[in-house]
C-alpha cells in the first residue's frame, strides 16, 4: 500500500516535470521559430536596393522601402518627443510627490491605458489629429504611438525612481537642495542607465505597432515631406506587401519584417547592456 | 591664513541671504535654544517638552535607548522631519535667537548642516559630491569651487587620501573614507552647525577613531550635535551631553557630570549599563 502510493507520487511527478519542461522547450523554439524564419525569408530577400530605393509601382519588380524605414524612424522620433517627456513626469510626479489616493488613481488610470486595444488608441489619434487637420500625417502616427508609450514611461520611472535609495533624497536636501533640486541633481541621476532603458525598451515595444498607423499615417508610396503628409512605415508597409497578390512583394514584406525585427532586437540588446553597465547605485 | 575666513567664501559669492550675517562675528554663547519642544508622528508623539541650550562651537552628544527621541530631535534641528508625511512640531527652536522652524527651510538646512548614520554619498565623482552643496547655492564659479572642496576635504581629512582620484565615483571609496566624504560634504557650505546622527555606527573601531579625531578639528569652525549609540563614544567626544527617555530630555550637563556624577536615577542606570 505505502509503495505503491509512493509509486503514482513519482510518476505524477515525472509527468509533471516531462510536461513543464516540454512547454518550456516550446516556448524558446516560437522565438527561435519566428527568427529562423524571418532570416531564411527575410535576409534571402534582402538587399541594398531595399535600404536606398523607393518602392517601385505595381506590376514592376525590384525598389525598395527607403520611405518607409525613414518614415518609421520619423514616426518613432515623435512618439518618443510625446511618450517620454509627458511619461517621465507624471512617474517623477507619482514616486516623489503624490498622495496615497492620488497615486492609487493615477497608477490605476495608466494600467488601464495601457490595455486599452492599440486600435482603439488609432481612432483616438484620429479623431485628435487627422480630423481636425484634414488629413493622414506622419504627426497624427507619432501622437498614437507617443499615446501608446505613456503608460509604460509612467510606470518604469516610478519603479526605478523608486529603487533609489531615501538617504540620497535626505542627503541633497540636508545641503539645502530644495525637493526638485534634489529630484532632478542626484534621483534621477542615480536612476538615469535604468530609465534609459526602460524608455528604450519602450520604443522597440511600439516600434512594431501597425494598427494604430493604419488611419493616422496611412501609408505611402513616395517620399513624405514634413510631417503633415501622409507617411510609410515599416509595419503598414508589411501589411500591404504581405496581402498583396505577387511573390516579389512578399519577399519584400519578408525583408521589411526581417528589418524591423532587427531593430527592435537591437534596441533590447542595447538597452539591457545599459542596465547592466549602470552605476551600482542604480541596482542597489 | 592665506585662506579666506570660512564664513567669507559663501557670503561673498552671492549666496540667498540667511538670518542674521554677522552670527560669526557677535557669536552668542548658545547657537540654538529649544524651548518647549513637542514633536508628533501622526498621533504619537515622539517628544515631550523638550529645552536645551546648546552651545556655539562645543560638541553636544545625545544619547538614551533607541527609540528614546534623540535622533528625532536631532532631526528637528534642520527640519529633516519635515519630509515625513504626516508629522507636526510644536514650541521653539532658536537659530541665533531666530525661530528655525519659521524660516525659509532651506535656507536652515544651509546653515544646520546633516551627516548620517548611513554614509550617503551621490553617485557621481568625488569632487561633485563636495561640490553639490555649493551649486544647489548658487555658487559655481569653478575657481570658488575648487578651493572650498579642497578645504573641505583637508577639514575632513580625507583630502590626501583623495586629492589625486578626484574624478574618481565616490563609490570607490571605504565605508570609513565614505562618512568622512558626507562630513566634506556637509562642511563645503560652511554650516553653523553640523548635526550627526550615529555616524560611526556602521565603521570599524579605526575609522570611528578617525571621525572622532575630526569632531575635534572642527569644532573651532562649527557647533556639533551628535547622536550616538555608544556611550564611550559621547564620552569620549561631547562637551556636553544630554540623556534622552521615552520621549524626554531627562538630564543634560557637563559630560563629565552626566557620566561621573549624574543627577538623576535614570541616568545613572543608563550610563553605568544597568539597562538599555
Amino acid at each position: 500500500m505505502v509503495m505503491q502510493i509512493s509509486r503514482s507520487r513519482k510518476i505524477t511527478n515525472n509527468v509533471m516535470l516531462t510536461l513543464s519542461g516540454l512547454c518550456a522547450l516550446l516556448v524558446v523554439m516560437v522565438l527561435f521559430f519566428i527568427l529562423g524564419y524571418l532570416l531564411w525569408n527575410g535576409a534571402t530577400s534582402l538587399n541594398w536596393d531595399f535600404f536606398t530605393k523607393l518602392p517601385k509601382p505595381i506590376g514592376e519588380t525590384g525598389g525598395g522601402m527607403a520611405n518607409a524605414i525613414v518614415g518609421s524612424g520619423k514616426i518613432l522620433l515623435l512618439a518618443t518627443l510625446i511618450g517620454v517627456p509627458l511619461g517621465f513626469l507624471a512617474g517623477v510626479f507619482l514616486a516623489e510627490y503624490s498622495g496615497r489616493t492620488f497615486a492609487f488613481l493615477l497608477r490605476y488610470t495608466v494600467d488601464l491605458l495601457n490595455g486599452v486595444p492599440s486600435i482603439v488608441i488609432g481612432i483616438v489619434a484620429y479623431a485628435l489629429v487627422v480630423k481636425p487637420m484634414n488629413g493622414y500625417s506622419t504627426l497624427a502616427g507619432g501622437v498614437a504611438l507617443g499615446i501608446m508609450m505613456i503608460p509604460i514611461a509612467v510606470r518604469t520611472t516610478e519603479e526605478f525612481l523608486r529603487a533609489i535609495p531615501n538617504s540620497l533624497r535626505e542627503g541633497a536636501m540636508a545641503l539645502g537642495a530644495t525637493k526638485s533640486k534634489a529630484i532632478f541633481t542626484v534621483v534621477v541621476p542615480a536612476a538615469i542607465s535604468g530609465l534609459t532603458s526602460g524608455m528604450m525598451l519602450n520604443l522597440a515595444r511600439v516600434a512594431g505597432e501597425t494598427a494604430p498607423l493604419l488611419f493616422t499615417a496611412l501609408g505611402n508610396m513616395f517620399w513624405s515631406p514634413g510631417w503633415l503628409h501622409p507617411s510609410a512605415s515599416l509595419p503598414v508597409m508589411i501589411y500591404n506587401y504581405a496581402t498583396a497578390p505577387e511573390d516579389s512583394l512578399h519577399a519584400q514584406a519578408w525583408a521589411a519584417g526581417f528589418v524591423l525585427l532587427a531593430l527592435v532586437l537591437g534596441i533590447n540588446v542595447t538597452a539591457r547592456m545599459i542596465i547592466a553597465r549602470g552605476p551600482a547605485s542604480a541596482r542597489r | 591664513m592665506a585662506s579666506p575666513h570660512p564664513s567669507r567664501v559663501l557670503k561673498e559669492t552671492a549666496l540667498p541671504k540667511t538670518g542674521e550675517q554677522e552670527s560669526m562675528q557677535t557669536a552668542p554663547s548658545y547657537k540654538l535654544v529649544t524651548r518647549n519642544l513637542n514633536f508628533f508622528y501622526g498621533s504619537f508623539q515622539a517628544l515631550y517638552d523638550i529645552g536645551m541650550n546648546i552651545s556655539t562651537h562645543k560638541v553636544t552628544a545625545f544619547i538614551g535607548p533607541s527609540g528614546c527621541g534623540k535622533s528625532t530631535y536631532l532631526r528637528t534641528m534642520n527640519r529633516m522631519n519635515e519630509t515625513i508625511r504626516n508629522t507636526h512640531v510644536e514650541g521653539d527652536l532658536l537659530l541665533d535667537g531666530a525661530n528655525l522652524l519659521e524660516m525659509d527651510v532651506t535656507g536652515v538646512r544651509r546653515r544646520v548642516g546633516m551627516v548620517f548614520q548611513k554614509s550617503n554619498p551621490f553617485p557621481k565623482s568625488i569632487y561633485d559630491n563636495i561640490a553639490y552643496g555649493l551649486r544647489v547655492n548658487g555658487v559655481n564659479k569653478k575657481s570658488v569651487v575648487d578651493e572650498a572642496v579642497e578645504r573641505s576635504l583637508q577639514r575632513a581629512a580625507l583630502w590626501t587620501e583623495v586629492k589625486d582620484k578626484l574624478a574618481k565615483p565616490a563609490s570607490a571609496l571605504s565605508g570609513g573614507q565614505q562618512q568622512r566624504l558626507c562630513i566634506a560634504r556637509a562642511l563645503a557650505v560652511e554650516p553653523e552647525v553640523l548635526l550627526l546622527d550615529e555616524p560611526c555606527s556602521a565603521l570599524d573601531p579605526i575609522a570611528t577613531l578617525k571621525i572622532e579625531e575630526l569632531l575635534f578639528q572642527i569644532k573651532d569652525i562649527t557647533t556639533i550635535v551628535i547622536v550616538t549609540h555608544n556611550m564611550q563614544q559621547a564620552a569620549r567626544v561631547a562637551d556636553y551631553t544630554g540623556f534622552f527617555f521615552m520621549g524626554k530630555l531627562i538630564e543634560f550637563d557637563e559630560t563629565r557630570k552626566i557620566f561621573q556624577n549624574p543627577s538623576k536615577k535614570e541616568t545613572e542606570d543608563y550610563v553605568t549599563g544597568r539597562f538599555g
